[in-house]
């Protein structure tokens, strides 16, 4: 049996998923990025192997995606986070028909079909507003471990109103109200409300549909799952695996080109999903 | 290659020979102090100030001259130093560094102006206007054209209501006239007037013709790249000979590509519609993060409100010259003033008639006017017509607010949407 592997390269951590041919996720790591892309990479896709105690050469196809796709130079093929977003959410749970992502830099609300196809998506835009990024300003700020910032805003009572405009004017805000004695958590409830708040928009421009899936590091984080659940009057569907969903959708790709060479009756055209060589999908 | 084949990409080769051309053109008439008319490209009246010899001056093309050639962010932040907000339009702010320049330009020189020619096309051409207005104290001729009243409705000839305001359109055409000859010491010339307008008509109807001949599949040119150069010359030669030889050319040229297969891209695999104005700041490269997917824009709807109405191929009538100059102008502004009101149903006529695979919208951030009501427009496209469109903000002139790698990823995520969609379709029995 063969593996599937799926690396996304995210602006603060990059993870690996290994899966085998029954899409049964047999292995996954996590590191930070820092500077070198392509070391990460690496780093992350050997401590899958490790994991997997499996050898490099029982993976039959590797898929990079999140913004250093490109530079997974040991990769098949390339696909954009949305669209490995939209796989997994929809592997893991089959109703899905929104799926909202929140990752370090970026935010992301997706509709996609029981394929897990993408049939529209819709982005933040130039600016890190409304993401895990506000988090991390918060916690350095607060000199709150990232851990604790949900239960911290889960305690909150009187929440105060941050801006959902500017990270760095919103570490300001938060400064402010410290100074005048609002308690952490209900200034840790404004910030977890001005996230969602961004998150909202997007949602509207793509159409809420339930299911609705949340994936991304951020969805870890108890406090804005409530938080959301409670703007959009829905349950929201929280995998264990949700911050390894991009590169589980990746390792589904792989998987996809893994099961189109075994029924094709030539190898596979090109290597790469993406525009260089201008191969479709599997 | 064949003798016939030979003219393949004369097009594109003539299209930049010509613009340069005109380009020392407007530098030589700098230097002599010529006069000069401001003009906008939705309507410039051309034919009018051709009768008199002004020499035509664009700057939205100046403008979109300098993101092209890299060296806007100079002229924006020159012109914000002295005052313009970021907000404000970018080939505003552009044009104001250029005036401040006296008239340096990446191609030349652009003479001052004389004379300034707007309508209500766009609420920033008035404001940009009075810019000339108190650096030059030159007169400021503003025509009023007036957009339709009903909504839902599209301009008909021949209808009542707009009888009515080509009247009015061509008594303030009287009055150009009248300023014309009050600053040119000459009198209008009619003769001269049909002779502009016979080529104005022969552009209309070789433009018509090429933006049909994109049908076909493989599309001949590509709406994005080579669009702007036959708009540039639709525009800078509008009213010429050479402008109708252009054209005529052209014209052969894309049939003789639309009956041998020759496309604009080594391999079609997607046909797009763009709505917007391009992304000059990375002309090349925004082109080809669709054409590395073999992505090719058939059409866009800057072909249509950026061509000075000659995509509707109105005949102008040589018999009578003034009042079909005035319907004239008055359809093809109301086709670009009344766009936000129809676009999706014109939208949907393109996707349908040129079998589009997607639509790409491109909202910019320097012009709210083009921009307002696109993320409405899409959705009402999609509800109408089952085709996916992509959503990306970027700018025509500010590259501070163009992000290649956000462009890339939203443009690769809908390359591999509508890949699928094909194998699904090529799957289906």
């Amino acid at each position: 049996m063969a593996y599937a592997a799926g690396i996304d390269v995210g602006s603060t951590q990059t993870k690996a998923v290994l899966i085998d041919e029954d899409q049964r996720i047999v292995s996954r790591a996590l590191v930070d990025t820092g500077a070198n892309v392509v070391t990460a990479a690496e780093k992350a896709f050997r401590a899958a192997l490790d994991g997997a105690s499996a050898s490099e050469e029982e993976v039959a196809f590797i898929v990079g995606t999140g913004y250093g796709r490109y530079r997974v130079t040991f990769g098949d093929a390339q696909v954009t986070e949305i669209s490995c977003h939209a796989r997994g959410a929809v592997l893991m749970f089959p109703a899905t028909q929104t799926v909202l992502d929140m990752g370090g830099q970026d935010t992301k609300a997706i509709h996609v079909d029981p394929r897990g196809e993408v049939l529209d998506f819709c982005m933040n835009d130039k600016c890190a507003a409304g993401t895990g990024r506000f988090l991390q300003a918060a916690a350095f700020a607060l000199d709150i471990p990232l851990g604790d910032l949900g239960p911290t805003a889960l305690r909150s009572k009187k929440p105060v109103q941050i801006t959902t405009t500017c990270i760095v004017f919103g570490k300001s805000e938060i400064l402010s109200w410290l100074a005048r004695g609002k308690k952490v958590e209900d200034i840790l409830m404004g910030v977890h409300r001005s996230i969602a708040v961004r998150s909202m928009g997007l949602l509207r421009r793509v159409g809420v549909e339930p299911q609705v899936t949340f994936t991304g590091g951020v969805s870890r984080n108890r406090g804005m799952v409530e938080v959301v659940q409670e703007m959009l009057g829905v349950t929201l569907n929280v995998s264990e695996e949700s911050q390894f969903m991009g590169a589980l959708g990746a390792a589904l790709f792989a998987l996809d080109h893994i099961r189109k060479s075994r029924t094709a009756t030539k190898p596979p055209v090109g290597k790469s999903l993406g525009a260089k060589e201008g191969t479709a999908p599997a | 290659m064949t003798d016939q084949e030979s003219i393949v990409g004369r097009g594109a080769q003539e299209g930049s020979r010509l613009f340069r051309e005109w380009y020392g053109g407007l530098t030589a008439a700098a230097e002599r102090g010529a006069p000069t008319a401001y003009v906008f490209v939705m309507g410039s009246i051309a034919e009018i100030l051709r009768v008199f010899d002004f020499c035509m001056v664009f700057p939205e093309i100046n403008s979109l001259q300098t993101a092209v050639r890299g060296v806007a962010q100079d002229y924006l932040n020159q012109a914000e130093e002295y005052g313009y907000s970021t907000d404000i339009c970018g080939y505003l702010k552009a044009d104001v560094a250029l005036q401040l320049r006296q008239g340096a330009h990446p191609m030349g020189r652009i003479p001052k102006p004389t004379l300034a020619v707007v309508t209500n096309a766009c609420n920033t051409y008035i404001k940009w206007a009075e810019i000339w207005e108190r650096l030059h104290h030159i007169p400021i001729f503003t025509m009023d054209v007036p957009g339709a009243r009903s909504a839902g409705e599209e301009p008909r000839c021949g209808s009542e209501e707009l009888e009515r305001d080509r009247v009015y359109v061509e008594a303030q055409l009287r009055e150009l006239v009248a300023l014309c000859e009050q600053l040119t010491h000459k009198k209008l010339d009619l003769d001269r007037l049909r002779e502009v307008l016979s080529h104005t008509n022969d552009m209309s109807r070789s433009w018509r013709r090429i933006l049909e001949l994109n049908q076909t599949s493989p599309a001949v040119f590509n709406a994005l790249t080579d669009g702007t150069i036959f708009l540039g010359v639709a525009n800078a030669l509008r009213g010429t000979a050479e402008g109708g030889a252009y054209f005529r050319d052209l014209v052969e040229e894309m049939e003789l590509k639309a009956s041998r297969g020759i496309g604009a891209l080594p391999e079609e695999k997607h046909r797009l519609t763009f709505v917007g104005v391009p992304c000059y700041p990375m002309f090349r490269r925004f082109y080809e993060l669709f054409a590395e997917w073999g992505g090719v824009f058939v059409n866009s709807t800057y072909l249509s409100f950026a061509a000075g109405g000659l995509n509707l191929g109105y005949q102008y009538d040589l018999e009578r010259p003034l009042a079909s100059l005035a319907e004239g102008i008055l359809m093809s502004l109301r086709q670009s003033m009344d766009a936000m009101f129809f676009q999706d149903r014109s939208l949907v006529e393109m996707a349908q008639s040129f079998r589009v695979d997607g639509i790409v919208y491109h909202p910019i951030k320097s012009c709210r006017t083009v921009s307002t009501g696109l993320a409405d427009n899409r959705r009402a496209v999609m509800e109408r017509y089952d085709v996916p469109c992509l959503f990306i903000e970027s700018d025509m002139m500010d590259k501070r607010v163009v992000a290649e790698a956000q462009l890339k990823n939203r443009i690769d995520a809908f390359f591999e949407g509508l890949a699928s969609r094909k194998l699904r379709a090529q799957a289906r029995p």
